[in-house]
C-alpha cells in the first residue's frame, strides 16, 4: 500500500432539494489512476467541481497529502497541486499554444501572483524550451505560433492535457478526456496518458467510454445517483452484481 | 509583426526608433495638414498617453472602464494645486498628479473589481459621476466649483519662494527647470513624456505579466484553475492605466493651468473608449492612432461653419450647393459629434479590431497578391507557416 494522497470524508452536496453527493468516501494512493464511473447525472462532475474547489461541499472534508482542500479557492488549490481537464476544454483561444503552455508554466514557477511587469517574455528561455519540450510531447510543436482558438477540437483537447502536464502535478483530474474524439484520437490519446502513468503522477478520471477506462485505470469506483455503490479493481468492479444492475442495466461489460 | 507573438528585443527597438521619430518631427510632417500648431499638438501626445493608459487596461484585460475621466480629473487638480502651493515647476506637479490618481485608481479598482463585465463598467462609471459631482458640491474647496481652480498672483509656491522666483507682473508660467511649459517647448516636454509612457506600455505588453492579462481577458476560468488569483493581476493594471491618466490630466494642466470638474464627466471617460477603440483596442500603436485622428478631425470638423461649406462648394451652382450645405451642416461645427457617432458605428460594425485590424487586412492582401505570381501554386505550406 503506498501512501494516500486524496482522502475524501462523508462529502455530501445539496443543491436546494437535491442530494447531488451524499456520504461521498474515496482515498486515492499515490501513482494510481482512479476511475470514477457511473451513469449520467450521478454526480460525477459535481464531485470533481467539490475537489478544486468550484464548489463547496455542505458536508464533508477533502485533504490532499495532509493539507485541506475543502474551503479553498480554486487557484489556492492548483497551486498545491491540483490540476484539471473539463469536459469542453478550458484554454486560452486568443494566444498561441506556446504562450498557452507557458501561463501555467509561469503559475508553477512564480505562484499565483507576480509583479514583474518589466520582466521580458523574450528572456524566459528556460520557460519557453520547457513549454516547447511538452508540446513536442503532445505532438503540437508544428503548430506552437497559431492561435489556440483555430485548432480542432482533439487538438484543443491535447494542448489542455499539455497545459496541466507542464505543472507536473500531484493530482491530475481528468473530466471526460475522450468525449467527442474519433477512436483513433482517443487512442492516441490514451496512450498519451498511459506514458504519463509511467511517471507516476496520480490521476482521477472520469469516462463513460469503458475500453478507455478498463485500460487506464488501476482502481474503479462506481457512482449512482450520488453515492458509491462499488469500489475494487477493474475485475472486481466488472463482476460485481449491484453494478451490474445500477449501471449496465444488467448487461455484462 | 502578428500581436499574439512573442516580441524579440530588435523589434522592440524599431518600435521606439519609428515612434521617437514619427512623434519628434510632428510639426515638420503636420504641416501640410495643418496641424503643426503647439495647442494641437500638445493635446495629441497628452491624450495619447491617456488611451496607452487606458488600453493597458482595456486592450489587455477586457475590462472596460467609463470611469477614467475621474483619473485625469484628479491628476489636473493636483497638478494646479502643486503649481499654487509648491512650485510652477512641473515635475513635482507630475510626480504628485501620477501618484495621487494611482491611489484613487486603487480605490476605485477595489471595489469595481469585485465584478466583471456590465457590473465593472457600471461601478466605474458611477464613481466618476460621483466624483464629478462631488467636484460642483462637496469639495468646491479644493475644486472651486464652477469656476474651476485657476492659478493666483499670491499663491504660496513655497519652493519657489525659497528659491527667490517671485512672479513680478501677471501670472507665472509652468516650466520644466526653466523651459516654458507651453507653446512648442510644451509639446517637446509632452513628447518625451510620451515616448516613455509608450515605452513602459511596450515593456509591459511584451512581459509575462502582460501575457496573463491577455489570459484573463482570453479565459478567466482557465486562469483560476491553472492557479492565478486573477485579483491583484486586474487591480495592478487599474492602477496603472489610473496613474497614466492623472498624467495626462497634469499634462493638461501644465499646458493650460486651469482645472475644471467637466474633464471627469463621463463624455471624457468614453472618448478615450472610442480613441482606444477606433484605433484598435489591445495593440500598441492604435490608441496613438486612433487618438491622431479623432483630434484631428474634432479640430477641422468642429471648426466648420456654414459659410465655410458655402465657400467650399462655391464652384457648384447656387440651388446645388445650397442643397449640400443644407446636408452636411448637421454634421461639422457644433455637430461634428454626430459626425464622429457614424463613423464609429462604421468602424465597430466593419473593423471590430480597429484601424490597425484594417492596417493587418490591407497588408495581408498586398502580401497574398505579391506572392501569387512567385508561388504558382508549388507551396501552400509556406502560406501557413510563414507568418511573421
Amino acid at each position: 500500500m503506498g501512501n494516500v494522497i486524496l482522502d475524501v470524508t462523508d462529502v455530501s452536496k445539496s443543491f436546494g432539494g437535491l442530494q447531488a453527493l451524499s456520504n461521498i468516501n474515496l482515498r486515492v494512493e499515490e501513482g494510481t489512476v482512479h476511475a470514477i464511473i457511473g451513469p449520467n447525472g450521478a454526480g460525477k462532475s459535481t464531485f470533481l467541481n467539490v475537489i478544486v474547489g468550484r464548489l463547496a461541499p455542505s458536508r464533508g472534508r477533502v485533504l490532499l497529502g495532509d493539507q485541506v482542500l475543502t474551503g479553498k479557492q480554486p487557484h489556492e488549490i492548483n497551486q498545491l497541486g491540483v490540476a484539471r481537464v473539463f469536459q469542453t476544454p478550458e484554454i486560452f483561444p486568443d494566444l498561441t499554444l506556446l504562450q498557452n503552455i507557458m501561463i501555467p508554466a509561469f503559475a508553477k514557477r512564480d505562484g499565483q501572483f507576480s509583479f514583474g511587469i518589466f520582466k521580458s517574455l523574450f528572456a524566459e528561455r528556460g520557460i519557453r524550451e520547457e513549454a516547447e519540450h511538452i508540446l513536442e510531447d503532445v505532438g503540437l510543436i508544428a503548430d506552437r505560433n497559431k492561435v489556440a482558438g483555430s485548432m480542432s477540437r482533439g487538438d484543443k483537447r491535447r494542448l489542455e492535457l499539455a497545459m496541466c502536464l507542464i505543472q507536473d502535478p500531484k493530482l491530475f483530474l481528468l473530466d471526460e478526456p475522450t468525449a467527442g474524439m474519433s477512436r483513433h484520437d482517443t487512442n492516441s490519446t490514451i496512450e498519451l496518458l498511459q506514458r504519463i502513468k509511467e511517471r507516476g503522477m496520480t490521476k482521477i478520471i472520469i469516462e463513460h467510454d469503458m475500453h478507455v477506462v478498463f485500460s487506464l485505470a488501476d482502481r474503479i469506483s462506481v457512482l449512482a445517483q450520488g453515492a458509491i455503490i462499488a469500489e475494487g479493481t477493474p475485475e472486481e468492479v466488472r463482476n460485481d452484481p449491484k453494478v451490474k444492475e445500477a449501471y449496465l442495466g444488467g448487461e455484462t461489460l | 509583426m502578428s500581436n499574439t507573438q512573442i516580441a524579440t528585443p530588435r523589434q522592440e527597438l524599431l518600435y521606439m526608433v519609428v515612434l521617437s521619430a514619427v512623434v519628434l518631427t510632428m510639426p515638420l510632417w503636420l504641416q501640410p495638414f495643418g496641424a503643426a500648431y503647439p495647442d494641437l499638438m500638445q493635446k495629441f501626445m497628452i491624450f495619447g498617453i491617456f488611451a496607452i493608459g487606458y488600453n493597458i487596461l482595456f486592450g489587455l484585460t477586457g475590462y472596460l472602464s467609463f470611469g477614467h475621466a475621474a483619473f485625469l480629473g484628479v491628476g489636473s487638480y493636483t497638478a494646479v494645486w502643486s503649481f499654487k502651493l509648491l512650485s510652477m515647476n512641473v515635475v513635482p506637479a507630475i510626480i504628485f498628479a501620477t501618484l495621487l490618481a494611482g491611489l484613487f485608481a486603487w480605490l476605485i479598482g477595489f471595489v469595481s473589481l469585485r465584478r466583471s463585465g456590465i457590473y465593472f463598467s457600471i461601478l466605474t462609471l458611477a464613481f466618476a459621476q460621483m466624483s464629478y459631482n462631488l467636484a460642483y458640491s462637496v469639495l468646491t474647496p479644493i475644486t472651486n466649483g464652477e469656476t474651476g481652480l485657476q492659478l493666483n498672483q499670491a499663491d504660496p509656491r513655497v519652493i519657489d519662494r525659497m528659491a527667490g522666483i517671485e512672479a513680478t507682473s501677471g501670472l507665472p508660467n509652468t516650466n520644466l527647470f526653466g523651459l516654458e511649459g507651453t507653446g512648442y517647448t510644451g509639446f517637446y516636454i509632452c513628447a518625451i513624456i510620451l515616448i516613455v509612457a509608450f515605452f513602459i506600455s511596450m515593456r509591459i505588453f511584451h512581459s509575462p505579466f502582460g501575457m496573463k492579462l491577455r489570459a484573463i481577458k482570453s479565459n478567466q476560468t482557465r486562469m483560476s484553475y491553472t492557479g492565478y488569483n486573477t485579483r491583484p493581476y486586474l487591480l495592478t493594471a487599474f492602477i496603472i492605466s489610473g496613474m497614466y491618466a492623472g498624467l495626462a490630466g497634469s499634462l493638461l494642466a501644465m499646458t493650460d493651468p486651469l482645472a475644471g470638474a467637466e474633464r471627469m464627466q463621463w463624455t471624457a471617460s468614453g472618448e478615450v473608449v472610442l480613441m482606444t477603440i477606433f484605433g484598435g483596442a489591445g495593440t500598441l500603436i492604435g490608441p496613438l492612432l486612433g487618438t491622431g485622428i479623432i483630434k484631428y478631425l474634432e479640430n477641422i470638423f468642429s471648426a466648420f461653419n456654414d459659410s465655410v461649406l458655402h465657400n467650399m462648394f462655391s464652384f457648384l451652382p447656387d440651388w446645388l450647393n445650397d442643397i449640400l450645405t443644407a446636408i452636411i451642416s448637421p454634421f461639422v461645427g457644433e455637430g461634428w459629434q454626430l459626425l464622429l457617432g457614424i463613423v464609429f458605428m462604421l468602424i465597430v460594425i466593419f473593423l471590430p479590431g480597429g484601424l490597425m485590424e484594417g492596417y493587418g487586412k490591407i497588408s495581408r492582401m498586398i502580401r497574398d497578391r505579391r506572392q501569387k505570381p512567385a508561388d504558382d501554386g508549388s507551396s501552400d505550406t509556406q502560406h501557413s507557416t510563414g507568418e511573421v
